[in-house]
């Protein structure tokens, strides 16, 4: 096995409230994780500490080799792990296009400072549009991002994470809001986009439908613990999931 | 191409004013020279309000600009108008490259309230120094083009000629700049810190940039009036003046990089006939005039010729 994110006695502690419990968690390239858990489980602390966004209480997280606790998130992101948001991250003024433009350009002008990447200002249009092109929102190319329904927004987020071809990708629940014929589409644009391209996709979510479909592990968390590790269908049939996660009253009847 | 037509607008609209400088009546040649200069300022306080940022102190470095322009005449006998400008731009620039260390962590209401403070204190230094007369200020002397000083009258034409070259290339350097990606960045900034940093830029970087390049700005427009005035004193630096940078920008819009010009005009204009006619009672008119703006052009004077050359 060759992890390529490997999270060593992860401890967060916010007052009271345990986030992060201990955490030992090595996840393989080139895998497909989900994250389950009720509310409040720690799978979103787990999303921000890997992303420079918290900083654990105690222990490491390292991506291929570097240690991500200390730094903020836009070298975590130079670094190749990136990330979407639930609640999507965009620009609300500026138009779908615009939005994918000043990621491809951010990009573009400080190529020196990423892992890998063969953008530049000369090729920031043509690669805007592949990017539209990819996640079908060239019918949105000019409307502004604040008036998008939700389910474009979901994608739009996504998109703009994946500018910055990232080796390790986290997505904070990307269905979650989105009508249940969309769920689907906006994972297999997900998957049809990082297949074959190295990426290591890490996504939180609370659909099992979604899960049992895309995920070939899962992780379940609960009160900052991980409860449960291994295939889908194993961790969905194993009690302790079923009683804190799916939330099934007569699990253990 | 919406470039192309800003470019070709700032070069038809330098031209015209250029050509009204033999002709144009003194009166109106001081009051142009000061609305450009004016309108220097504002268009630094443009590529702030980009970035989501309104400076309510921004007399801080059209002070700086004017003194600092202003010392190298009276002080240091170097009357060249090229050298007490430039003198202007580095002084308020310098001065920014320290503050916007601090400034670019600020936002919203306390980026404005910080921004007034650090100019009240330049406002309380200059008016305890006596050498460089306190309340009063000081009077600079004729100044000199490449070597050659000319007549009073002679001179404000050929200074007003000067400042609408400056003008118009500082129009076309902010349009440039706003167009490009760094531009675009500056909105996405106001849009989503969050987002930007997680995209992989400091977002520290830029409002730090777009700062320098707003006090550099400001500097090079109190410089212009300093000159164009011939005295200095605290009053530049006071809060009221910083207030009338954003009135001025709000009376213009901030759609364009003409519209700072335009609404320093209209504000100059409006200030000169309403000391003439009603002297007691003129912020009392700019009142009435911003009251009518917010209630029917929210996007300020411009959007009326947006609507024109869109169409």
């Amino acid at each position: 096995m060759n992890p390529v994110l490997v999270a060593s006695g992860v401890n967060k502690s916010f007052g009271a409230v345990i986030a992060a419990a201990d955490l030992n968690i090595a996840i393989e390239r080139e895998s497909i994780v989900g994250l389950i858990g009720a509310n409040g489980a720690g799978k979103t602390t787990f999303v921000n500490m890997v992303t420079g966004y918290l900083k654990p209480t105690t222990g490491s997280i390292r991506f291929d080799g570097h240690e991500l606790t200390r730094l903020e998130p836009r070298r975590v992101t130079q670094l190749g792990v990136s990330r979407s948001f639930q609640i999507p991250q965009l620009f609300n003024s500026l138009s779908v296009r615009e939005n994918l433009l000043v990621a491809v350009g951010i990009v573009a002008a400080a190529a020196h400072a990423w892992a890998h990447s063969d953008l530049t200002p000369a090729r920031a249009d043509g690669a805007t549009d592949e990017m539209l092109e990819r996640f079908g929102l060239g019918a949105y190319r000019d409307r502004p991002a604040g008036l998008l329904p939700e389910g474009v927004r979901k994608l739009l987020d996504v998109a703009m994470g994946l500018v910055t071809r990232p080796r390790v990708l986290l997505l904070d629940e990307p269905t979650s809001g989105v009508s249940a014929d969309e769920k689907f589409a906006i994972m297999d644009l997900v998957m049809a986009a990082v297949r074959g391209a190295d990426v290591t996709v890490l996504f939180v979510e609370h659909d099992m439908d979604v899960i049992a479909r895309y995920a070939a592990r899962v992780l379940a968390f609960a009160d900052g613990r991980i409860i449960a590790d291994g295939a889908p269908a194993d961790v969905l049939r194993d009690p302790e999931v079923r009683r804190y996660v799916i939330g099934e009253a007569d699990a253990h009847a | 191409m919406s470039r192309d037509r800003t470019t070709a607008m700032l070069l038809v609209a330098a031209a015209v004013l250029l050509a009204t400088v033999p002709f144009a009546p003194q009166w109106l040649v001081f009051l142009l020279t000061l609305a450009l200069a004016k309108g220097l300022v504002v268009l630094g306080l443009v590529v702030l309000m980009r970035t989501g940022l309104v400076s309510f102190g921004q007399g801080l470095y059209f002070g700086l600009g004017a003194y600092a322009a202003a010392l190298l005449g009276a002080r240091a006998g170097l009357l060249d108008a090229a050298a007490m400008i430039l003198a202007g731009v580095v002084a308020a620039a310098a001065v920014a490259a320290v503050l916007g260390l601090l400034m670019a962590r600020y936002r919203d209401i306390f980026f404005a309230m910080l921004s007034l403070a650090l100019s009240m204190i330049l406002y309380g230094l200059l008016v305890k120094s006596s050498a460089l007369g306190s309340t009063d200020g000081f009077n600079l002397h004729a100044k000199s083009f490449a070597g050659i000083v000319l007549s009073g009258g002679t001179e404000r034409r050929v200074f007003y000629a000067v400042a609408v070259v400056a003008a118009a290339a500082a129009a076309w350097g902010v349009h440039r700049y706003l167009a490009s990606h760094y531009g675009r960045l500056a909105t996405a900034i106001r849009d989503n810190e969050l987002r930007v940093e997680y995209l992989g830029t400091s977002v520290f970087r830029v409002v730090y940039a777009n700062y320098v390049v707003a006090a550099a700005l400001a500097g090079l427009g109190g410089a212009f009036a300093a000159l164009a005035v011939g005295h200095v004193d605290p009053e530049t630096v006071y809060w009221t003046t910083s207030g009338e940078f954003v009135f001025i920008a709000v009376l213009g819009g901030t759609g364009n990089v003409a519209a700072p010009f335009l609404g320093a005009a209209i504000f100059e204009a409006v200030r000169t006939i309403g000391n003439q006619y009603a002297p007691n009672v003129w912020q009392m008119t700019l009142g009435i005039v911003m009251l009518l703006l917010i209630l029917f052009l929210p996007s300020g004077l411009w959007s009326l010729v947006a609507k024109r050359v869109r169409t």
